[in-house]
Order: C-alpha cells, then sequence, then structure tokens
C-alpha cells in the first residue's frame, strides 16, 4: 500500500487527467446502483403485481425505465441471434454428449474385442483312384522287378504263361483286375487294383487270406474262406470275421495333404460314399465330436479328388458391417466402431482442451508481463515468442513422434508427451495477442485509475487487465481448440500421435492406409471423420459468433 | 524505410540463430538409431570391419561424435557455405536432392494459391456486402467447413469419389503407369492429371482462412465513416463497394498474400505425404520418420527462414501499400 503511495507522489503530473478518472468509477458504481433498483424493481413486480403502476409513477428520464442489460447478457444476446453459432453450439452439445456419455452408455469397453466363428477352408487331403497293378507277394516266394515286369508285358499280350530264368509262370485272370501268378502249381503273388486296408487296430491279413478275399470281391461272392478261417465279405467291401472287420476293399486311394492329417477309417467310407453319389459336400463328425464340413473337387485333368475342409474357427469379428448389436460394426481388431468413437472422441476433446489450457496459461502469463511491463522484459519475451514462433511445429512433432516409435514408449505416456509438446509449441500466438491487447489497454484511462488508487501491480494486471482480454482470448481459444483437434487427428492419422489401445478420430481413421478397407468399409472411416468435421466445425461456428458477439463494432 | 528493413533482417538472422540451435539440440538429444542400424548394416558385410569401429567412423563423418555446441557450431559454420551434409536417407547431398523437389512443390503451391485467390476474394467481398443474407451464410459455413475439414479425411473422400468411383484419377503417385511410353505433351498432361487431386485438396481446405479474412477486412471497410460519406453523397453501391471499399481492403489483403507467398516454397506436408507426390514435404516427411537428421535439419531451417521472410515481406508490404504506416 505504501509503495503505491509513494508511486503516486512519484507521478504527480497525472492529476491532470484525475477528474476524468475520478468521474469514471462513480460511472460504473451507478449503473450497479441502477441494477440493483431494477432487481428490486422486479421484486416488487412479482409481489404486487402492479409493475406499470410503478413505471407510471416514475419520470420519464428516470432510469428505472430503461431496460439495462449486463454486457454479458448482450454478448449472449447477440451471440444466440447469430444462427451459425447456435447450430455450432448445438453440435458442441451432441459431441460432448455423445463422448463423454456415450462411453457411460455403450455396453461395450473401450478396447472389448468380439469374436465370431468362421469357415476357415483348409487343403485336407487327396483322392486317387488306383489304377496301377499291384502286387501281393507269398510269404518267402520271389517276385522281383523284372518277374513283374515280365508278367506286365504277359498280360498285356493277353498270354497265359512266361517263363523268366529257367522258370514257368503261369498267369490266371481271376476277375476284373485280379491276376494271380504261379510258378510249379503253387501260387507266387498276386496283382490287383482293389485295395485292401487293414482296419484299425487289426491284424494283417496272410497272403491266402487277402487273395481269398479279392477273390471273392471280383468274383462278387459273399463269403470266403482262408487258412481254415470263414470271413464275409459285405457290399461295402468289408472283410469280417466273427462279427469283427479285419479290413475293407476299396480302389480308392486316400492321401492326406500334410502329416497333421491322420485320416480314419469312417472318413474314408463316408468319403467314398460321397464320391459314388457324386456329392459336393459332405458333413463328417470325427472321433473327437468335431463336425467339419468337407468340400469335394473333381479334377479330371489328373482323375483325382481334393478333399477341402471348411473348419469353424473362433476369431476376431473383423470389418464386420453395421448390426444391430453393432451399429457402425467393427473395426480391424474386431472392437465396436461405435464405442470406439465415442472414446475417440473423448481423447481427442481432452487432448484439445488440455493442449489449449497449456498454451492458454503459458501466453496469458508471458504474454501478460510482457504488455504490462514493457521496455527490455517486453523485448526479451517477444524475441523468444519470435523464436518459438519460426519453430515449425508440425516437422518438429513428426520426427519426436518417430523417435518416440524407435523408444517404444508406453502409449499412455505417449499421449501426455503430445499434449505438452503441442501446448508448448502453439502458446506464442496467445502472448501475442494477449500483449497487443495489454498494450492498448494499458494507456486507458481505467489503468491510471487503478494506479492511482494504490493497486498491486499483479492485481492490476490479473484482475483488471487479463479480464479485458478474456473475450478475445476465449475467442481465439475456441478456434484452436478446433485447430488443435485437427493437429492430433492428423499425427495420429499418420501413426505418429495417440497409438493403439487407445482410440482417437485420428487413428481410427487410419486404417484407410489399406486401399481396401478404404474402398470397400466405409463404416471404418467416414463416420470418425464426420465427427471429426462435427467437432471442429462447432468450434469455429461458436468461435466466429463469439467473436461477432463480442465485437460491438459488428452489430448492426 | 531502409533502417527499418536492416533492423528487421539483423533481428531475423539473430532469431534463425537461436532457432537453429533449438532444433540441432533437440534433434541431437532423439536416439540416433538411424547411425546405429548403418553400422551394423556395414559391418556384417563380408570382410567388413566391427560393428564399433563403423559406428566410430559414422559419428566423426555426421559431426556427432563433438557436445551438442561445438557440433552445431561446425553444422552451422558449414550451412553457412551452403554444405547442409548428406542426407543418411537419399544418400546424395541435401541441396541436390532439395532442387530436385523442390519446383514440383512450388508449382502445385503456386496453382493452388491462385486458385484460392480467385476463388476467395470476390466469395469474401460477396459475403461482407450482404452480410446476414443467406448467401452470407452460405459463404461462412463454406468457409468454415474448409477450415475444420482435417485435410487427410478429404483427401481419402476424394479418393474415394474421384479415384475408385469414378476411376478418372491414380490414387497415389505423380506419375501414372505407362508414363514412359508417352510424348512429351502426354508426360506434362500425365502429371497434371496426376495434380488435380492434390491441387483441389489444398485449395478447398486453405481456402477458407483468406475468404474469411477478405471478409472481416471488407466489414471493417464498409463500417468505416468514409463509405456512409461515400453512400450519402449519392454515389451508386457499385461504385462505393468496388471503388472505394475493395481498395481499402486491398491493402491488408495485399500485405496477407505478400507474406504468405515465400510458403509457397515449403511445399504441403501432410496433402503430398497422402498422395505420395514426390515434393519436398513427402521427401522430408519420409527423412523426418526415417530420423535422417542432415534433411531433417535442413528442412526445418528452411521453414523457420521462409516462416521469417513471410514476416518480414509482409511488415515491408504494409508499409508499402498504406501510406498512413510510412508516415508514423
Amino acid at each position: 500500500m505504501r509503495d503505491n503511495m509513494d508511486d503516486l507522489k512519484n507521478k504527480t503530473p497525472l492529476d491532470d487527467r484525475n477528474p476524468m478518472r475520478v468521474q469514471e468509477i462513480p460511472k460504473k458504481a451507478n449503473e450497479r446502483h441502477v441494477d440493483k433498483l431494477l432487481s428490486e424493481a422486479k421484486k416488487n413486480s412479482g409481489t404486487s403485481g402492479g409493475n406499470e403502476e410503478d413505471l407510471e409513477q416514475l419520470a420519464l428520464d428516470d432510469d428505472r425505465r430503461v431496460k439495462v442489460l449486463s454486457p454479458g447478457t448482450l454478448v449472449a444476446k447477440r451471440f444466440f441471434r447469430n444462427r451459425l453459432a447456435v447450430l455450432g453450439l448445438t453440435m458442441l452439445v451432441a459431441m460432448f454428449l455423445f463422448s463423454f456419455v456415450g462411453g457411460l452408455i455403450s455396453p461395450y469397453g473401450e478396447d472389448e474385442q468380439f469374436y465370431t466363428y468362421t469357415y476357415m477352408d483348409k487343403e485336407y487331403a487327396g483322392v486317387v483312384k488306383n489304377n496301377d497293378l499291384r502286387y501281393l507277394v507269398a510269404d518267402g516266394a520271389d517276385f522281383g522287378s523284372i518277374v513283374q515286369a515280365q508278367f506286365l508285358l504277359a498280360i498285356n499280350q493277353q498270354k497265359d504263361a512266361f517263363s523268366y530264368k529257367n522258370i514257368d509262370y503261369e498267369v490266371e485272370n481271376v476277375g476284373t483286375d485280379l491276376y494271380t501268378v504261379s510258378a510249379g502249381g503253387e501260387v507266387l503273388a498276386a496283382a490287383y487294383k482293389d485295395i485292401i486296408n487293414a482296419a484299425e487296430g487289426a491284424e494283417e491279413l496272410s497272403f491266402t487270406a487277402k487273395l481269398a478275399a479279392l477273390t471273392a470281391y471280383v468274383t462278387g461272392e459273399e463269403s470266403f474262406a482262408a487258412d481254415g478261417v470263414d470271413y464275409t465279405l459285405d457290399e461295402d467291401g468289408n472283410i469280417v470275421s466273427g462279427g469283427e472287420t479285419l479290413g475293407y476293399i476299396s480302389r480308392f486311394v486316400v492321401s492326406p495333404a500334410d502329416s497333421s492329417v491322420s485320416i480314419s477309417r469312417g472318413f474314408k467310407e463316408e468319403l467314398q460314399k460321397a464320391i459314388d453319389e457324386d456329392a459336393e459336400e459332405f458333413i463328417y463328425t470325427d472321433e473327437n465330436g468335431e463336425e467339419s464340413t468337407y468340400t469335394i473337387t473333381y479334377k479330371p485333368a489328373t482323375d483325382s479328388w481334393s478333399i477341402i475342409k471348411s473348419t469353424v474357427t473362433y476369431v476376431y469379428d473383423r470389418y464386420h458391417s453395421p448390426t444391430k448389436e453393432h451399429w457402425l460394426g467393427t473395426d480391424t481388431n474386431g472392437m465396436d466402431m461405435l464405442t470406439r468413437l465415442m472414446y475417440g472422441g473423448r481423447v481427442s476433446l481432452v487432448i484439445g482442451f488440455i493442449v489449449v489450457f497449456i498454451a492458454a496459461f503459458l501466453g496469458v502469463i508471458l504474454g501478460g508481463i510482457a504488455g504490462y511491463f514493457g521496455k527490455w522484459v517486453d523485448n526479451l519475451i517477444m524475441r523468444i515468442v519470435d523464436v518459438f514462433y519460426c519453430i515449425p511445429s508440425t516437422p518438429l512433432i513428426i520426427i519426436i513422434g518417430a523417435a518416440m516409435d524407435a523408444m517404444q514408449v508406453d502409449p499412455q505416456i505417449r499421449m501426455l508427451y503430445l499434449m505438452l509438446i503441442l501446448g508448448f509449441l502453439s502458446w506464442p500466438s496467445i502472448a501475442r495477442l494477449v500483449r497487443g491487447q495489454i498494450l492498448s489497454l494499458r494507456e486507458q484511462e481505467f489503468m491510471t485509475a487503478t494506479e492511482a488508487c494504490g493497486i498491486s501491480v499483479r492485481r492490476r494486471i490479473f484482475r483488471h487487465l487479463i479480464p479485458n482480454v478474456i473475450p478475445q482470448l476465449i475467442v481465439t481459444c475456441t478456434m484452436s481448440l478446433g485447430s488443435t483437434i485437427i493437429t492430433e487427428a492428423t499425427l495420429s492419422f499418420l501413426g505418429l500421435g495417440v497409438k493403439f489401445p487407445f482410440a482417437s478420430w485420428g487413428n481410427i481413421i487410419n486404417d484407410v492406409n489399406n486401399s481396401y478397407v478404404m474402398t470397400n468399409y466405409w463404416f471404418i472411416w467416414i463416420p470418425a471423420g464426420i465427427c471429426l468435421l462435427i467437432t471442429v466445425l462447432g468450434f469455429n461456428f461458436v468461435g466466429d459468433g463469439l467473436r461477432d458477439a463480442f465485437d460491438p463494432k459488428m452489430k448492426r | 524505410m531502409k533502417k527499418f528493413i536492416v533492423k528487421r533482417v539483423c533481428l531475423s538472422v539473430l532469431i534463425l540463430f537461436c532457432v537453429t540451435f533449438i532444433l540441432y539440440g533437440l534433434m541431437r538429444c532423439l536416439p540416433g538409431s538411424f547411425v546405429e542400424n548403418m553400422a551394423m548394416t556395414l559391418s556384417q558385410a563380408p570382410g567388413a570391419k566391427p560393428y564399433e569401429e563403423w559406428l566410430a567412423q559414422l559419428n566423426e563423418a555426421y559431426g556427432l561424435d563433438k557436445e551438442i555446441i561445438p557440433g552445431f557450431f561446425t553444422w552451422l559454420w558449414d550451412a553457412v557455405r551452403g554444405n547442409f551434409g548428406d542426407s543418411w536417407k537419399y544418400s546424395v547431398p541435401v541441396l541436390e536432392k532439395f532442387q530436385e523437389v523442390i519446383w514440383l512443390s512450388f508449382i502445385m503451391g503456386g496453382i493452388a494459391f491462385v486458385l484460392e485467390l480467385i476463388i476467395a476474394i470476390p466469395l469474401g467481398v460477396i459475403a461482407a456486402t450482404k452480410q446476414y443474407s443467406k448467401a452470407d451464410y452460405l459463404i461462412t459455413a463454406f468457409a468454415l467447413v474448409g477450415i475444420s475439414l482435417p485435410t487427410f479425411f478429404f483427401a481419402t473422400i476424394l479418393k474415394l469419389i474421384f479415384s475408385v468411383k469414378l476411376g478418372w484419377f491414380d490414387l497415389f503417385g505423380l506419375v501414372g503407369r505407362n508414363y514412359a511410353s508417352l510424348s512429351a505433351t502426354g508426360k506434362l498432361l500425365d502429371k497434371a492429371n496426376h495434380l488435380v487431386l492434390p491441387i483441389a485438396t489444398l485449395v478447398i481446405v486453405s481456402v477458407g482462412s483468406l475468404m474469411r479474412y477478405t471478409r472481416t477486412n471488407m466489414l471493417e471497410v464498409l463500417n468505416a465513416d468514409y463509405i456512409r460519406t461515400a453512400r450519402a453523397k449519392g454515389l451508386s453501391e457499385k461504385r462505393v463497394i468496388y471503388h472505394h471499399a475493395f481498395r481499402n481492403t486491398l491493402i491488408p489483403l495485399v500485405t496477407i498474400i505478400g507474406g504468405s507467398l515465400p510458403g509457397l516454397f515449403s511445399g504441403a506436408l501432410i496433402t503430398e505425404t497422402l498422395f505420395s507426390i514426390p515434393g519436398i514435404g513427402y521427401t522430408s516427411y519420409q527423412a523426418m520418420v526415417s530420423g535422417d537428421i542432415p534433411f531433417s535439419m535442413f528442412y526445418m531451417t528452411f521453414l523457420a527462414i521462409l516462416t521469417l521472410a513471410s514476416n518480414l515481406l509482409s511488415d515491408i508490404l504494409y508499409a508499402v501499400v498504406d501510406p498512413r504506416v510510412r508516415i508514423s
């Protein structure tokens, strides 16, 4: 207090201007007085209900006859008269509700993933119809490859006998594609095309039994005996003895597509039936009770069938089109798009607010100090502002983002850094604005009045100067909220801003870097873009409306 | 005037010095993964020196073995003499790469800028003269939509409509598949065709601010006393607006247009990257994300110089165009 008194003494020449200031202060007080009177009058009218009469009693030039509006009400009036501004406000309110309340209402979590059953096709087995003669050699007999060749020659020439190395062989055609070769009355070997497969767990049949089975199969007999055991042969080619299936005869060779597949008997039978019926697919339930669909494709070139197994797999429900459960479908990770959008909005808006808050905080303090003190303080701070103004922010943030990628910074910490950097790079413009305003305000009479009243410097800056800058500041901050959100979205879009698992409108759109997603899944990126557009547009409309409302020059 | 310019230029040089120092310090603080990667690749070649030796050699070659301050002065001394070093990513001198790509960016920026002027100024004037009319609302809304559109979103929509659905343009790149087999005119047309979407994006996204600037300034002029005087003395509305008001609006307009001329060289980082147009923006983007310090340093210094130049230019122009400023 005393300091200020000294101040006053030092600045005696100011006294010349004092009378004006003295007028200024009572004027304000007078206004306040009027407000009070008016509110009292309103109260009276509420209780007595005789407002008009009261007014009639007043003199024509009485202050109470004039409706007095506070500057705030005037601004609000002007703001709400601007249709675009009201539209912008509505858009903003809607987006805020969507982001902050929507996340609570949505039944899903931010990174809750959804799964679905899908068919996965896998090459399972190949089937070939056996067209080559195969050989079955009696125990202890010698039936080498040269003899086999001689035998083939003989049947091609339709001879009954051939000889090799002084041994005479006899060939007998037992039935279709079944030959026996004997030497000296003893059967040495058999050549066949129908293949005997041993049943699982059953013992391999002996040569005689096999031969007997084959003979019975080609001749169409239903039973045969070998080694003193009776066997029956059913329609499907099953070899049954004593109620037990020992093996079966089939011309199809089923080979698995890879070593992980083991083909069971039941499957083979099912498959053969399907092939016989010319079916294109069949369903088979394996021992584990897993039901799969198999598709059969015939390849005429190789006279073979390929079997493709469609297994039901449990996978992320990616890029699912909009449904009742997921109004905007699901994204690349199988997360609900609408919920992601809500949480993304939260992130985008919060980042925007924090960044602008940091910028405004720094800008107001530094700009205020520079503007108020002037001289070398102003010079110094403004040169710092100039330096910061010249730092190219986008490239710098891109480089830092890339570096954070290289260092694999945790997404949450990364988000924090992002806010700090953005805030720290955007204060200079606000500092400039505040300083400019304060420079002009400082010269006005009310500031000299505060000085005359001996108000402390801090109070003078923060209670009397800054509030006068607030209108301009609000407009600038509203506008820069929009641009900050765009910057953040652009960075996230480039993959250098907010990272998975956090959602941000920018990184949701990031998916369009995949052209297929861009062309086929509109619901992935269009809604996020529209959200961005609406929010930023809302901020700009409101900022624009506020500017017009605060600026009395603009009224008509 | 001369004194003013000299003073401003000196100040700009000082600011530039500070800016480059900050940038250099920041770049040096980042992990130098590129050098390490490069040393790793080189040391794996048959018969090569061990990794440590390569690393030391590379660090020396790029001046990374020095402390930040001596390193900065080495860099600055080289830079002043026009030697910005070799780009790590492109393996050519930085300036060579720069000269190769800058003109494409300049042409693109120039065309977009001219289009912006042609669209923005008349619309801005119309909006101001018919304030609060339907046309004004429409123009203001259009300008704000343009400002609010994120570049990447708008570019993607353009791509979806014109490249995918209509098939008029390619999705990416500056030249088409059969570029090599085209005649000289064909090559030019091919390039022009590939530049349509990027330029459209640039124009729509940045036309709004100029339009609003025109409108605001025009409104200010229209509310001035001399316009009322002009009206009062019975001049036709046309003459009032285009002879008296618009001429005065030109003062801030010329200032801002002059100020944005250096910006034509800065390239459109995001747009070029989105469309893979090999201008300065896309080239630098690639350099920056791959940790190419010499190129990034050069690009950022270049941008800082452009900013300073445009500030200087607009200040000077302001004084040149507006006699009132000159007197005081």
